[in-house]
Order: C-alpha cells, then sequence, then structure tokens
C-alpha cells in the first residue's frame, strides 16, 4: 500500500502553504528523518522530513504551487511496490497556482484520500493538527460528490456529521454544513434566523474581510486566554511636547503634525524592545521572540471592516518618520490598497478608540501576537496634590490585552508600567 | 378481538410489500384487499401489460426473421392465447403475493375497508368486521381518470382494463392520451397490425420525458406506421353501429378539425387516486387534489394514519409505492434506517418499442434549475451488442452538474434501456460524480456499454464515437 504524503499543517493558524522546494525527486530512496521538502507559510519556511522508509513514487504537487493543508503533495512507495501502485486518486485536490493542464484534468478525477496518514510530520514537529480536527481521524466516510461539494465549499469532511447509510456523509450533510472559514466563527447550532419572523431582517451576504475577522478573532478568543490591565497614564506632559513640536514644524512650514498615536507608536515600541517577551509570539512548540517592534495599528474602514497596517522596527524611527509612514499606512489601508506584507505578520497592535469618546475598553488580541493596547480619549481629572492643592490633570486610560501563554501578570503590569512612564515622561522618547 | 400493530388496507405493491416488511419488523399485521391481492400492478397493470408486450416483441422480430438468417411459414398470432398468457402470469404473480404473506403471517381480510372503529372496518361478504389497529396504511391505489365525453363502455371504448383482454384485434384504434399507458397500449396493438392514432394535448408525447427521447421516440412510432398526433384535443367521441364503432371529432394544434371513424378508442389519460369511501374526512386525514397529503414519512396529519402509493400522489409507479410501505411501516416500527425516499432518483420505465427508461432531472429541467450542463450522449448503433441483437435504434443521454459532477439525469431510448436505467439509479443513489461512472468497467459485448460511453462523451472522450 503506497503513502500519501500529504501538505503538513506547521501552526495552528495555517489552512494552506507552499511547497517552495522539493529536496527529493521521483525514483529517490527516502528513510526516517530524511527532509523531503520546504514548505513556505506565510509566515515562515519549514521542512518536512520523512517518517517512512520507501520510494518517492509521485510528487503531485510541483514546487512554486500552494495547497490547502492536507493536500496530498507526494506518493511515497513501500518496499516492493512500483509506481503502477500510485492511482489516479492520489491527485492534488487543489493547487492553486501554476496549474498545469495535467493537473487540472487530474483534479477532475476524484481525488479520495486512501490512506490517512500523519506519515508527514514536519521538522519543527510536535506541531498539534491545525484545525481542530477530531482526534479520530480515521477514514471517513463520504460519497464522492459529498467529497466533491465539501472541497469546494471549504468543508472539512471530518467535521460533518453524515446521515447517510453506516453514517456516511452525503451530499445534503455537506450542503447542510457550514463553511469551516465560518463554522469556527459561528457557533450557535441553531439557527439565529429561527429567532426572528422572516421579514423583520435582511440577510446581508458576508464579504472576505468580515469572514476573516470573524475567523481570526473567534480564534483568538479561543485559544488565547486573555487577561487584561488597565492603567491611567498623565498626558499632560505628553501633550506640551506635542504641542510645541506641532507649532514648531507649523512655523518653520517643515514636517507634519505629530499625533497622540505617533508618540505612543515611539513609547509602546521602545517598551516592547525593553520586554521582549511581550513582543513574542505563541508557536504551539516555541516562543516566537521578536526582535523588533513591527506595530499594527488597527484602522476602521468606511463601510466596515478593519485592517491592521504595521509600522515596522518602530525602535528604530524618529516620531516624524513614524508620523509619516503610520499616516501614509492608514491613508492607503482607508483606499484598500495595502499590500499582504504591510497588514500581515506585525509584532504587537494598537487599538485607538479615544477619537470617538471612549473612555476605555478590551481589545481582542490579534493572532499571532501576543498582546494589544486598547487607547482610550484623554481627559481632565481633578488631582490633589501632596500640599493639599487640587489641579486639573489630562489623564489617558490604557487597557493591555495579554495571551497568557506567553505573557504572565507580573511581566504584563511590568511592560505597562514602563510604557506609562514613558507616556508620562515624553523626554524618554528621545532615547 | 386482537388489536394489531398495523392494519393495510389495499394489497398492490405498495401495501402488501409494507405487510411483509412489518411482520419483518415483528408488528402484529393485517391486510384487507377488496379484489385481488397484488393489486391493479399485477392483475391489470404492470404485469399483464409487459407480458402482452412480450408477444408483440416476440411477434416483430417474427416478422423480420430475414434478418436474422431466418425464415417461417405464415407466421401468425392468436389474440385470445395471448390474452391468455398474459392472465395466466398474473395469476400466478397473486398467487406468489399469497404464499409470501402467509409465510409472513401477515392476516388477509378480503372485503371494502375503510377508517373507523378503532382502526379499520371491513364490509366482507357476510358482514361487517372491526380491526381494531394502532395504525392504518392506506394503500388504495389510483384507478383511471374519466374524461368527460369519453366513458369506457367497455365495448368501443375502453379503460386499460378493457384494452388489456381484447377478444379481437381492432383494424383501427384511437388512443387518447400519450404518458406510458397510451404509448404501451399503442405500441402494443401497432405491432399486430392495428392502424393507431395517438392523441396527446401536450405538445409532445411522453411529455414528462426529456424532450430529445420523446422526439425520438415519436420518429420511431411514426416510422413503425403509427400517427402521432400532439397539441390536438379530443371533441366528441360517439359510440356507432351498436358498439361497433366511434366517431370522434378531433381539433389539431391549429384549431383545425377533422371527424374520424375509429373500431376502438382506448382512454388513457392519467389516474386519479382511490380516496371515496374510506372515512378519510371523518378519520381527518386531508386531501388534495383527489390524493392524501403525506409529509416525508408518509404520516397523513391524522395520528397514526399514513398513506402510500398511487393514493398518496405522483408519481404513480409501483416500486415508489413498494419503498413508500417499507418507510411507512419502519417509521412505525422505530426501525432506525427509515430513511425519507429521494423523489428525484425514482426511475420511470416505459415498454413500448423501443423502451424508455429515464431518471433524474430532464434537460430542460436541470436548465431551468440553474445547472451548468455538460451532456453526453451515445447512439445504438455504435454499440456491438445493439447491432448483435439487430436493435440499433435509440440513445443513451447523460446530463451532469458540470460543477460537481454529479449525474442530474440519465435518459434513455432503445432495447432493454428499461433493464438498464438501475445502472444510473445505483450511481445517484451513492452520489456518484462522471468520475466514479468512467472508473467502473463496463462489461463488454453488452447495451450496459452504451451507459459509459454517454458519461465519457460528457466529458468529449467518448472511445466509440
Amino acid at each position: 500500500m503506497s503513502i500519501t504524503l500529504k501538505l503538513p499543517a506547521l501552526s495552528p493558524t495555517m489552512t494552506e502553504g507552499t511547497v517552495s522546494k522539493w529536496l527529493v525527486k521521483e525514483g529517490d530512496n527516502v528513510s526516517p528523518g530524511d527532509i523531503l521538502a520546504e514548505i513556505e507559510t506565510d509566515k515562515a519556511t519549514m521542512e518536512m522530513e520523512a517518517v517512512d522508509s520507501g520510494t518517492i513514487g509521485k510528487i503531485l504537487v510541483a514546487a512554486g504551487t500552494s495547497a490547502p493543508v492536507h493536500t496530498p503533495i507526494a506518493v511515497l512507495l513501500e518496499e516492493g511496490e512500483s509506481e503502477a501502485n500510485v492511482s489516479a486518486e492520489e491527485t492534488p485536490a487543489e493547487a492553486k497556482t501554476e496549474k498545469t493542464e495535467k493537473t487540472k484534468k487530474a483534479e477532475e478525477k476524484k481525488p479520495e484520500q486512501k490512506k490517512e496518514s500523519k506519515k508527514a510530520a514536519p521538522k519543527t514537529s510536535a506541531a498539534p493538527p491545525p484545525t481542530p480536527v477530531p482526534p479520530s481521524s480515521g477514514r471517513v466516510f463520504a460519497t464522492p460528490l459529498a467529497r466533491r461539494l465539501a472541497r469546494e465549499k471549504g468543508v472539512a469532511l471530518n467535521q460533518i456529521q453524515g446521515s447517510g447509510p453506516h453514517g456516511r456523509i452525503i451530499k445534503r450533510d455537506v450542503e447542510t454544513a457550514t463553511p469551516a472559514i465560518a463554522s469556527s466563527a459561528s457557533l450557535p447550532a441553531v439557527d439565529p434566523r429561527s429567532f426572528y419572523s422572516p421579514d423583520s431582517f435582511e440577510e446581508v451576504p458576508l464579504d472576505n474581510m468580515r469572514r476573516a475577522i470573524a475567523k481570526r478573532l473567534t480564534q483568538s478568543m479561543q485559544q488565547a486566554p486573555h487577561y487584561y490591565l488597565t492603567v491611567d497614564c498623565r498626558i499632560d506632559l505628553l501633550t506640551q511636547a506635542r504641542k510645541r513640536l506641532n507649532e514648531r514644524s507649523e512655523k518653520n512650514k517643515s514636517g507634519a503634525r505629530l499625533s497622540i498615536n505617533d508618540f505612543l507608536l515611539r513609547a509602546t515600541a521602545l517598551s516592547l524592545i525593553e520586554f521582549p517577551d511581550v513582543n513574542s509570539s505563541w508557536a504551539d512548540a516555541v516562543l516566537l521572540r521578536h526582535r523588533h517592534a513591527d506595530i499594527s495599528i488597527a484602522v476602521a474602514l468606511e463601510g466596515g471592516g478593519l485592517i491592521t497596517p504595521i509600522v515596522r522596527a518602530v525602535e528604530s524611527k524618529g516620531l516624524s518618520q513614524i508620523s509619516a509612514e503610520s499616516r501614509d499606512l492608514i491613508t492607503r489601508a482607508r483606499e484598500r490598497k495595502l499590500e499582504p506584507e504591510e497588514y500581515e505578520g506585525g509584532t504587537f497592535t494598537i487599538s485607538n478608540l479615544g477619537m470617538f469618546g471612549i473612555r476605555e475598553f478590551t481589545a481582542v488580541i490579534n493572532p499571532p501576537q501576543s498582546a494589544i493596547l486598547a487607547v482610550g480619549a484623554g481627559r481632565k481629572v481633578p488631582v490633589v496634590s501632596e500640599g493639599g492643592k487640587t489641579s486639573f490633570a489630562e489623564v489617558m486610560t490604557l487597557t493591555l490585552s495579554c495571551d497568557h501563554r506567553v505573557i504572565d501578570g507580573a511581566l504584563g503590569a511590568r511592560f505597562l508600567g514602563a510604557l506609562r512612564e514613558r507616556i508620562e515622561d515624553p523626554f524618554t522618547l528621545l532615547l | 378481538m386482537s388489536k394489531y400493530d398495523v392494519v393495510i388496507i389495499g394489497s398492490g405493491p405498495g401495501g402488501y410489500v409494507a405487510a411483509i416488511r412489518a411482520a419483518q419488523l415483528g408488528l402484529k399485521t393485517a391486510i384487507v384487499e377488496r379484489e385481488h391481492l397484488g393489486g391493479i400492478c399485477l392483475h391489470w397493470g404492470c404485469i399483464p401489460t409487459k407480458a402482452l408486450l412480450r408477444s408483440a416483441e416476440v411477434y416483430h422480430l417474427l416478422e423480420h426473421l430475414d434478418e436474422f438468417g431466418l425464415s417461417a411459414q405464415n407466421p401468425s398470432f392468436d389474440i385470445g392465447a395471448i390474452v391468455k398468457r398474459s392472465r395466466k402470469i398474473s395469476k400466478r404473480l397473486g398467487d406468489g403475493v399469497k404464499f409470501l404473506l402467509r409465510k409472513n403471517k401477515v392476516d388477509v381480510v378480503l372485503g371494502e375497508g375503510r377508517l373507523g372503529g378503532s382502526g379499520v372496518v371491513v364490509e366482507t361478504g357476510d358482514g361487517r368486521k372491526e380491526l381494531a389497529s394502532a395504525n392504518v396504511i392506506v394503500a388504495t391505489g389510483a384507478r383511471a381518470r374519466v374524461l368527460d365525453g369519453l366513458k369506457p363502455d367497455g365495448e368501443a371504448i375502453w379503460d386499460y382494463k378493457n384494452a388489456m383482454v381484447p377478444e379481437t384485434l381492432p383494424k383501427s384504434l384511437l388512443v387518447v392520451g400519450a404518458g406510458a399507458i397510451g404509448v404501451e397500449f399503442a405500441s402494443f396493438y401497432r405491432s399486430f397490425g392495428a392502424e393507431v392514432c395517438l392523441l396527446e394535448t401536450a405538445e409532445r408525447i411522453l411529455p414528462v420525458e426529456d424532450a430529445e427521447i420523446s422526439a425520438l421516440a415519436r420518429e420511431a412510432f411514426e416510422k413503425q406506421g403509427m400517427r402521432v398526433l400532439t397539441g390536438a384535443t379530443l371533441v366528441s367521441a360517439k359510440v356507432e353501429s351498436k358498439g361497433k364503432s366511434v366517431r370522434v371529432r378531433m381539433k389539431d394544434g391549429e384549431g383545425k378539425e377533422t371527424e374520424e371513424v375509429f373500431e376502438r378508442v382506448i382512454s388513457a389519460v392519467g389516474i386519479v387516486g382511490n380516496i371515496e369511501n374510506i372515512g378519510l374526512e371523518e378519520a381527518g386525514v386531508r386531501t388534495e387534489r383527489g390524493h392524501i397529503k403525506v409529509d416525508a414519512h408518509m404520516l397523513t396529519g391524522a395520528p397514526n394514519i399514513y398513506a402510500i402509493g398511487d393514493v398518496a400522489g405522483p408519481p404513480w409507479l409501483a416500486h415508489k409505492a413498494n419503498h413508500e410501505g417499507v418507510l411507512a411501516v419502519e417509521r412505525i416500527a422505530g426501525y432506525e434506517g427509515a430513511h425519507p425516499i429521494d423523489y428525484a432518483s425514482i426511475p420511470g420505465c416505459t415498454y413500448c418499442r423501443p423502451q424508455i427508461a429515464s431518471i433524474g432531472m430532464t434537460e430542460e429541467a436541470a436548465a431551468k434549475a440553474g445547472h451548468k450542463l455538460r451532456i453526453g450522449r451515445f447512439p445504438f448503433i455504435g454499440n456491438g451488442k445493439a447491432l448483435a441483437l439487430g436493435d440499433s435504434e435509440g440513445l443513451v443521454k447523460t446530463i451532469f452538474d458540470e460543477k460537481t459532477g454529479a449525474l442530474l439525469g440519465a435518459h434513455m431510448i432503445g432495447a432493454e434501456v428499461t433493464e438498464l436505467i438501475q445502472g444510473y439509479a445505483i450511481a445517484r443513489t451513492l452520489e456518484s460524480t462522471e468520475a466514479e461512472l468512467m472508473r467502473t468497467v463496463f462489461p463488454h459485448p453488452t447495451l450496459s456499454e452504451m451507459m459509459h460511453e454517454s458519461v465519457l462523451d460528457a466529458y468529449g472522450h467518448a472511445l466509440h464515437m
């Protein structure tokens, strides 16, 4: 029996990947531990190693082709088997790019998973299965049509309850299943429509951004244990500094107006570098401690949705550069003109609802990051000095959401304290 | 008085099968029949007509012996003997049903059954009998629809029953209605040399079949010398010469009226459910346009009263009744494997010459449903077995959904297609796509190879075309 090697899931969020390079070719003998291929995700390139020994019978997905997780990518022949054992079944499910006419044809044939195998494991390993696959991922019984519909609809068959004979998954089961992308988001088992009279609402189709937000943030709340830390910062000095700098650039007609956010970005970046454990990501087997403070800014879009463009290596940039860069990113974000690399892969996010008069709020962590800072509106509060004199101070409330897998409470508190110090004493931003 | 788990009214192919299944599931079961065990199907429908049509088929071969290098002197037929053979076969099957019911310990009660008492009340020849039962299945079937002005008299104007037991072969015959029943009678009588005219109000014969198949059928019938009038209506039919002939006024598609005299007229204008005098209304069973309304599990809405088969609505097919009977009983028994019927996957067969068989959607219906289609066709002329049989007339047409490869429909005309259609029925039940059908090895040389080729053709790679 030949073994189907499938595109491994290298991280919990990985839904598709690219075989960036094959290190073996058809006919090569491989032993356990040999590196078969390099698999690229949107975040990293990882090696895929052989678990069984045998001969590479057929490579199903050409280098440079991306495919969904679990797509058969090669067939490993065990001893005594010949290429003839490679049936038409082991054909790629859905290769996204560089589809040759041949693979297209092959696609018309039904790719059935002949042998559900966990025979190919990523070298970084110990990575648990990606999507919430039930542990018993034995053979899934489904009709050919159900399989094809599931693939088209993006529904994982092992998440569907079959209603056919012996629990076989039939067409109707797939038709009534929610696509995987939405299923993680829409948890209610009962159709919400059933609570309302049919003409009391209109149905608004989901766009891709809405789906992505639903998927990623549901995943975040489900997988990252959130906790929240709140602190008040006096921003009198910061607003003063900002005012002076802005007056100066106005007078000299040089440089742009700085916003509070620009100061916050700089203060946060310096604090992240000081506390690199906060500037980290959970990667199942390991923590990724990022070298730079790449800060995502949450930008609301007109007509709904939001996107988080990233100012890279903020710690190495001065206020005016941060200001110019973020202004440009925000403008293009609103025009929906960002390149994927401009909004994918930040290490920390700042979300500011101060302009709406929100005093404080908690934000959902933007995975795979580990923390997000929620910024409220500045406000005047009376303060009593040691001498008993009452005056007014300008105060802003910050709330940090932390992923407890990465950031423990004391660490989060120290980070937030350091950030407050920088905000309250803007001279530190010169450092 | 013993109490039954289920009593079934009517012992046609729906009722008697339901009774057997009920007995298998351990239910105490009784079945009520007013005429013959086995119902219309066995006695006045499917089976005797197939026996008649087999005679027609053999006679057709006899007339074409020279094509096979054979000869015979004075081939002839005896209509009485043909009918007798047909009756004998019905009788034998009826006895078979009696045996099956006895073997399964089903109580058979002869008489007119109706809902009432604490179950079913039966008027037997010698009195009234009450069968108390927890559940009742109404399986009373249907009868021929009678058209105003064309009331069968059993002499010159025939219904299906009369048409099945002719004493002599009419010289000229008008068949009103070109559904499956009308077409089969037209084909039978034409085979023995009657001048047959087939009249249909719809724009084409066999209106439920795929338009392409129905056009091919018409072509084949006309080649056999049948007259086919479509879009036509019957204006009047008057029996003359003491029942020796019928004067018929017809209006064709353009509204032109003609008058003609036929020796016999067969009325085959559909059927209506037997919903009368069985106590439906009193029991709270709702009916709609001549049949009983049921849910997906054959429940009528009145507690513990089920309806199956023709009386529960179209398609009026024995195999549909049969499955509904099994479903109703399994539902009553709480059987776990009970499953609703996929009405889109019920094959239909017409045993005229050439035969017609189909399943699923017609091309027109599939396109209307918004599918993007892939259509395959393979003609009988390209098939070795068809040529060897001397039956090179026909077509196998398959319709796939381009997006999913689902087999939306299959439509066949030609020799033995009624035996072939089950292959596509299995494919549909298993939810096969074109890929599984392409990979299936069909034996050579058989007519079934055309089923394979038609699928290949839908994807542009038929091998023998």
